[in-house]
């Protein structure tokens, strides 16, 4: 068992799901509110990592994070070290790879808030942030749940964008689905049959906590 | 009382309907009176800035809050209105002393706390402060909306049909109450309705709206009096 990428794995999970959430929640409310003709564009951009091979993602990544952009030079300048080849350098491949599955859930769950809520707010003095802080938040948990799930088993299991911008750096950039495809590169059959399970019961835990806060049709919500 | 001379001259195009109404609301209840797809909710939604009328303009408390001439139309949770509609809309995730409480947060605590229980008892709710929204009945929740809508003090108050599906024993009560803020003259009120026995009771300008149009403006009987005949089928 490969701990130090099981290690990197849950941590770069982890970190994923928290800006994916930052970055998800207010964008999400924008796409469910918006009524700019940009709304469709925006939401069509946030939803193109689904279509796109994880190895196109990675690569077009690889090159704008590379040191032969402005944008690289820029984060290379800033932090004192290339974005490529690099945990940060995953953080932000992982973000962009599992935008869909944050915004998705979450604009699904702020649109199926009843508009004559959102309305009272409105009245009752509340800006954006606070209808959005006290009364859509509070009232979507089921998809922040499900977002934070979803980005999290996503992030654990992605393969390729991680293999494009981070390589295969022990302890630095290979998660477990790079040590998978290493050990059956090495023939390490076994060893690469734990770690598919370890990931297998990743994926079954969070779906669990994902289900386990669905009510069933005629239970009372609780 | 407040200073109210609020002028209402609104002109809305939707489809082939057409709102054009011109009043001031000169006593301190005003009564919409009129059938289904008058435009009494358009109307009201207008007034409470969750739509924009084609043009109009709206005047309240010596404030300008709507005039599109002059590109003016002030934020809905700037103008001082409630409003409470058929449907209560109350917070499912809140209690019902938090759904009061929600609309005065910039007050202190100590004072938030009176204002609340003062509003709930107002409409006979006090011992409802406690409960989940989603545990309240039909009229327990219009109780917690209203008292919901009056705790910012408003200069106005919007009712659109807020007794509808009660039972009568409730209604009445609640009717009272309402009734009990004209000796204070605190608020004005836009009551909506298109239940005739609802309204007669209330001291009230009425407006009969027909199709986006006030054809009738002055006392009940005297508004009501063309429409007579239809009306008394309509209680029968």
């Amino acid at each position: 068992m490969d701990l130090q990428a099981l290690w990197l794995s849950l941590r770069l999970a982890a970190t994923t799901t928290v800006v994916l959430l930052a970055l998800g929640i207010p964008l999400a409310y924008w796409i469910a509110s918006a009524r700019t003709r940009l709304r469709p564009l925006v939401e069509a951009i946030t939803t193109l990592p689904i279509l796109l091979p994880p190895t196109v993602l990675g690569f077009y990544l690889l090159v704008l994070l590379g040191p032969h952009t402005a944008i690289g030079r820029l984060v290379t300048h800033l932090t004192g070290h290339p974005l490529a080849f690099s945990f940060s350098g995953l953080v932000v491949g992982s973000v962009l790879y599992s935008l869909p599955f944050a915004v998705q859930p979450l604009a699904a769950g702020f649109r199926s808030v009843d508009t004559a809520l959102l309305e009272q707010a409105q009245l009752l003095g509340a800006g954006r942030f606070r209808t959005l802080t006290s009364v859509l938040l509070p009232l979507s948990t089921h998809s922040v749940i499900a977002a934070a799930a979803l980005c999290f088993t996503h992030t654990v299991g992605e393969f390729g964008v991680v293999l494009m911008i981070g390589g295969d750096i022990p302890g630095a950039t290979r998660t477990l689905s790079i040590a998978i495809y290493d050990q059956v590169q090495e023939f390490s059959y076994a060893a690469a049959n734990r770690t598919s399970l370890l990931l297998i019961g990743v994926a079954v835990l969070a779906l669990v906590i994902l289900y386990a806060r669905r009510v069933p049709n005629g239970a009372p919500n609780a | 009382m407040p200073d109210v001379q609020p002028d209402i001259a609104i002109r809305h195009r939707q489809g082939r309907f057409t709102l054009d109404t011109a009043f001031s609301l000169s006593q301190p209840w005003t009564v919409i009176f009129g059938p289904s797809g008058a435009g009494k909710t358009t109307l009201l939604r207008i007034l409470a800035g969750l739509a924009q009328p084609t043009s109009g303009r709206f005047h309240l408390a010596g404030r300008t809050l709507l005039d599109t001439e002059n590109n003016i139309s002030i934020h809905a949770g700037q103008r001082s209105i409630g409003f409470v509609t058929q449907q209560p809309a109350l917070f499912p995730h809140l209690t019902a002393r938090d759904n009061v409480a929600f609309g005065i947060r910039h007050l202190e605590p100590e004072r938030r706390a009176t204002r609340v229980a003062e509003m709930l008892r107002l409409f006979g709710a006090e011992s409802l402060a406690a409960q989940p929204a989603t545990q309240l009945s039909g009229g327990e929740r219009k109780r917690v909306a209203l008292a919901r809508a009056l705790a910012p003090a408003p200069d106005l108050l919007l009712l659109d049909e807020p007794l509808a599906g009660l039972d009568d024993a409730s209604a009445h009560d609640i009717l009272v109450r309402l009734l009990s803020l004209q000796s204070s003259g605190q608020v004005r009120i836009v009551y909506v309705s298109h239940d005739l026995a609802e309204i007669w009771r209330l001291p009230a300008e009425v407006l009969f709206l027909e199709s986006g149009r006030v054809t009738a403006i002055g006392p009940l009987q005297q508004v009501l009096a063309p429409h007579r005949e239809h009306l008394l089928q309509q209680l029968r």
